[in-house]
């Protein structure tokens, strides 16, 4: 164990142990409600909340970002609900004017370079604050997972069926999109614009094809998730090679053996 | 988890119970009055002007064109699209106003096939707060199983959703709608994808349903001839409502032979 001699890599296997289980609780409704353009979408819209903070001259990006994500995630889930037209079209333009604006903005003066390390993230530079922050985003989420889950569930199968049930349909919806709006812009500089969403996915999807209901769905998702998670980090040490993809690598081979050992899990 | 001897005694005891809960029939004094509903799109209208009384025990169809509004008088109903006018319940029986409780089963669910959703847990999250993807509770599982018995429909709790075929998805759907018994049923289009020997299923269990309790079917159907065969009333809609009565009457009316020709 020769890389807990460092503290930043200590840091980071902290971090890691936060993010994944909570990227692989996530997942599974992002997967289930076919939400992965959405999030990719919040994802590079922390490029143009970046380049609002910029713009206004603040010396500190998080906030910005983190408000842009939101305002975002409520806007494109109203425009959802108000028109007919295929969403996915309808998130791939406002995720390019966002990500477009953001670029144009940001690369102005030729200086872009400082901005890149938001691209792939690093896990490394976490500090022992930003480590509790996760930690209090993790709590949030796992109460809302206790608590509003089974109406979450039933809006993603059939929105009517929730509503004649009594479910506040637009508030739960609201809610998720907020809840995942928020931690994807926690963890961004960690995880990295160009990778986050596959983190968020691969593990729900892998653990889709080992499960018949949702309780083994959510423990084989937080189980790959995390796995991934600390292998990649510590494989990423002895590579020497950006953390953030090398999870990403390790969660594409367990999605890809979870595929071939599908026919032995379901019957 | 149990033996088959075991298991079929146990279908045999929920069966019993659930046959204790349905010696009663339809009064036929509770109703429904919905009053001069409308629903606009912007200033076009794309139903407006529509009265429906209906009283429990009886099931009425909603049948017309495509895009005459069907689905939209149902997404009214429910209270999922803004609109105009009254709906009113009232039970006669205590001559006093109600809260009205709607059972809806739903053309289709955005599950896709593979998805890891059972039967359970889609039922526990329609009607109960232990969180799905935590735990199983003992007593919540046996409550269920007992409701999808009164559609024949228990041994179904353990299979994922997207093994389901069209007609014992419907039954599990009926059974969340009823699951607690509403005022009053909406059915939208419930007979797409199913064979034929399914849809008499159905039909029969809805047929059971409103002799038994006090609520109260709305049907959108496209199958004239079951409409035909176990609708109490028909209503033929086409923006507004263009005739309603006994299915011989409004099949036998000059709107009927306009609109299907």
């Amino acid at each position: 164990m020769e890389f807990l001699q460092y503290g930043f890599m200590k840091n980071a296997l902290a971090a890691i142990g936060i993010i994944t289980p909570l990227f692989g609780i996530l997942g599974t409704m992002i997967v289930n409600n076919r939400m992965a353009f959405f999030s990719d979408a919040l994802g590079h819209s922390a490029l143009t909340g970046m380049a609002l903070g910029v713009l206004l001259g603040l010396t500190g990006t998080d906030l910005p970002m983190l408000l842009f994500a939101l305002a975002f995630a409520l806007l494109l889930s109203h425009v959802k609900r108000k028109t007919s037209a295929s969403t996915d079209t309808i998130i791939s333009v406002f995720s390019s004017l966002g990500t477009a604006a953001g670029l144009v903005i940001l690369s102005r003066g030729g200086n872009f370079s400082k901005y890149s390390a938001l691209l792939v993230g690093d896990i490394l530079s976490i500090t022992r604050t930003e480590i509790f922050y996760l930690l209090g985003a993790f709590a949030v989420t796992l109460l809302f997972w206790l608590f509003c889950f089974n109406k979450l569930h039933a809006c993603s199968v059939n929105q009517s069926l929730a509503k004649s049930k009594g479910i506040p349909v637009r508030l739960i919806e609201d809610m998720f999109a907020v809840l995942i709006a928020v931690i994807v812009m926690l963890s961004i500089k960690w995880v990295g614009i160009l990778i986050i969403n596959a983190l968020l996915i691969l593990p729900a999807a892998g653990a889709a094809n080992l499960s018949s209901n949702m309780r083994e769905y959510h423990l084989f998702s937080v189980i790959i998730s995390t796995a991934s998670g600390i292998l990649g980090l510590v494989l990423s040490y002895y590579l020497n090679a950006a953390a953030g993809p090398t999870i990403v690598i390790v969660a594409a081979v367990f999605f890809a053996a979870t595929f071939f050992a599908r026919p032995f899990f379901r019957s | 988890m149990f033996g088959s001897r075991e298991k079929k005694k146990r279908n045999r005891e929920l069966k019993r119970r659930a046959g204790h809960l349905s010696e009663r029939s339809a009064c036929g004094l509770h109703c429904i009055k919905m009053t001069d509903i409308g629903v606009y799109a912007g200033k076009t209208p794309i139903i407006e002007h529509v009265n429906v009384h209906i009283h429990c025990g009886k099931l009425t169809a909603v049948i017309g064109r495509n895009g005459a509004g069907k689905s939209t008088l149902i997404k009214a109903i429910l209270g999922e699209v803004p609109h105009e006018g009254t709906i009113e319940f009232r039970d006669m029986k205590e001559n006093k106003v109600k809260k009205l409780r709607i059972g809806y089963v739903p053309q289709h669910l955005n599950v896709k096939r593979d998805a890891p959703v059972s039967v359970y847990d889609l039922f526990a999250s329609c009607i109960s707060n232990v969180p799905v993807f935590l735990c199983r509770k003992r007593a919540l599982y046996d409550k269920i199983l007992s409701r999808l018995a009164l559609f024949e429909a228990e041994n179904l709790i353990d299979k994922r959703l997207g093994d389901l075929s069209g007609g014992e998805l419907q039954r599990v759907l009926l059974s969340i709608a009823c699951t607690p018994v509403p005022n009053l049923l909406l059915l939208d289009e419930p007979i797409s994808g199913i064979d034929r020997k399914g849809m008499e299923l159905f039909y029969r269990i809805i047929h059971g349903l409103k002799e038994k309790y006090d609520l109260s079917v709305i049907l959108v159907s496209h199958d004239l001839a079951l409409v035909k065969e176990y609708a109490d009333s028909v209503i033929l809609l086409d923006k507004s409502v263009l005739c309603e009565g006994t299915p011989e009457e409004v099949m036998e009316s000059k709107e009927f032979h306009e609109v299907f020709g």
